[in-house]
């Protein structure tokens, strides 16, 4: 394998956090294209402005995942704003670092995360 | 320790025992120079010629015609570039395929942009050539076609034999070169039956040491030397020789070679094995490249679909299981494997491609072991993509 990860990606990966369906979310958004290898779907629900809950679903490699986990798991409990703030950087930083390479998995989980909170707001008028 | 099921022998190979007991004395005690006049330099002149012979013995050539190189990537380099550059006054025009591997994709890529013309042969959906096609463009400028003899991705054999006899017809002398890495000491080539005038072969993909391959060039063949400079022993390819490594790659394919046969049932036995379990008892699966006789006894390629073979390769990597993938998200050039595009897969099934390649070290434990963990690994990636459905998910698979 050409690409190597750090611990805390595999860790991540082999134990996802926050990875299935979730049941009534205010917003279901997709990210990424199976065409390309990588696809995210992600559940958010929102409660007094805060993110009470978020959940996903992963066609993907293991940087997919992982970011996919460590990205809900930061933003959980957040208010939108604080989340709006989060960036792919944020993402890979906790991981320990990603492979040059597999930045774009970041771009991707963060990407689906901002497309979410938009949909919501639109939804909700805000 | 963990227990590891090895099924990566497309990749590379465990180097066998009695090849590194071969091997040392070669570094420890015959450690001479082979151009050198004394006794420590004749031992490993020696030592070239004889593992010359032993290589030239398995695919029915002469012990002179065999050139030892540093990897099959040189190998299939000097063939190429080598032909074309000493031929191009009477042509500059090469056919090859779509589904080589990048040794010599790579340099057909390079030669292009030299000036030569490249065609590509299309393959079918299990990745067979098309004869007639080779023949609609064969013209007088061409000099030389490389095929290679079996497929490193999924296995398919290709009619090499053929080839060979449609291109001794031709009145202009026109080169076949073959790259052999896949099919050597697992599908039985002859130069002469096969009228190949040069054929790749490598030491690590037979349980020989890394670090050395052969290139068999045909008496009278024009070719030109890649490398350049201090020639040792080999007037074709200069450089000191690597001779514990070309010992090690001599012994590994006669120790192969003694037991062909039992050794191509074995690895044949396992493979309908596995194909079979994989498909009895995981639903939604394609194998990539042909059933039986024309396809490798050491390959077995499938895709899972709705799932990343990236992820598949890790998880199994957690249980032991060593294997490949096809998939984008594994190479650094992210474009999923250009075999598996030339034979029509889409490109989301082949990202969920896997290749397990056998070896004769392999045994039916390590298989029911396989298929013991894989449909569980499928199974917990499907239950978390968003491409699987329903249907898929509440069956429990």
């Amino acid at each position: 394998m050409p690409i190597k990860y750090s611990k805390k990606v595999l860790e991540y990966f082999l134990n996802p956090k926050n990875i299935g369906e979730m049941e009534n979310p205010d917003v279901v958004v997709e990210e990424g294209n199976p065409v390309c290898g990588d696809m995210l779907r992600m559940f958010l629900k929102v409660k007094d402005g805060k993110i009470e809950d978020i959940k996903f679903l992963s066609f993907g490699c293991a940087a997919n995942i992982a970011t996919g986990s460590i990205l809900t798991e930061l933003v959980k409990g957040k208010t939108l704003e604080e989340a709006k703030k989060i960036t792919m950087k944020d993402v890979a930083e906790k991981l320990g670092g990603l492979p040059p390479i597999k930045m774009h998995c970041a771009i991707l989980a963060a990407k689906a995360l901002h497309k979410a909170i938009e949909e919501y707001e639109k939804k909700t008028n805000k | 320790m963990k227990k590891i099921v090895y099924l990566d022998n497309e990749r590379t190979t465990m180097v066998a025992k009695e090849v590194i007991e071969a091997m040392i004395p070669y570094m420890s005690e015959y450690y001479g120079h082979p151009a050198s006049l004394h006794t420590l330099g004749q031992q490993a002149y020696d030592a070239i010629e004889q593992s010359a012979e032993t290589i030239a013995e398995t695919i029915n050539a002469k012990p002179d015609e065999i050139v030892f190189t540093s990897c099959g990537t040189e190998a299939n380099d000097f063939a190429i570039r080598g032909v074309a550059y000493a031929n191009r006054n009477r042509g500059r025009h090469i056919i090859t395929t779509r589904i080589e591997h990048p040794s010599i994709m790579r340099i057909t890529e390079e030669l292009a942009k030299q000036g030569f013309k490249i065609d590509y042969l299309e393959v079918d959906k299990e990745g067979f050539i098309d004869l007639r096609q080779l023949e609609n463009l064969l013209t007088d400028e061409t000099i030389l076609v490389s095929i290679m003899h079996v497929n490193h991705e999924i296995g398919t054999i290709e009619p090499i034999k053929e080839v060979g006899k449609l291109l001794k017809e031709k009145k202009q002398k026109i080169y076949f070169h073959v790259d052999g890495q896949s099919s050597y000491a697992k599908v039985p080539i002859n130069v002469q039956d096969f009228n190949i005038d040069l054929l790749t072969l490598s030491s690590h993909k037979i349980h020989g040491p890394k670090g050395v391959g052969a290139l068999y060039i045909r008496q009278g063949t024009k070719i030109e030397p890649i490398f350049k400079g201090y020639i040792s022993v080999q007037r074709l390819r200069p450089g000191t020789e690597n001779i514990p490594g070309i010992v090690g790659f001599a012994k590994a394919a006669e120790i192969a070679f003694a037991n062909f046969e039992e050794n191509v049932s074995h690895m044949r036995g396992l493979r309908d094995k596995l194909i079979k379990g994989i498909e009895d008892n995981i639903p939604e699966v394609l194998l990539h490249g042909p059933r039986g006789d024309k396809r490798s006894p050491a390959n077995v390629n499938f895709s899972f679909k709705y799932i990343e073979g990236e992820s598949i390769t890790l998880h199994l990597d957690m249980y032991g299981i060593c294997v490949s993938t096809g998939s984008a998200c594994a190479s650094r050039k992210l474009e999923p494997s250009h075999v598996l595009t030339a034979i029509g897969v889409p490109p989301e099934i082949a990202h969920g491609s896997i290749m397990f390649s056998l070896s004769r070290y392999n045994t039916e434990e390590e298989i029911d072991y396989v298929l013991d963990v894989l449909p569980k690994v499928i199974g917990k990636l499907r239950s978390i993509s968003p491409l699987t459905p329903e249907s898929l998910k509440k069956s429990g698979e």
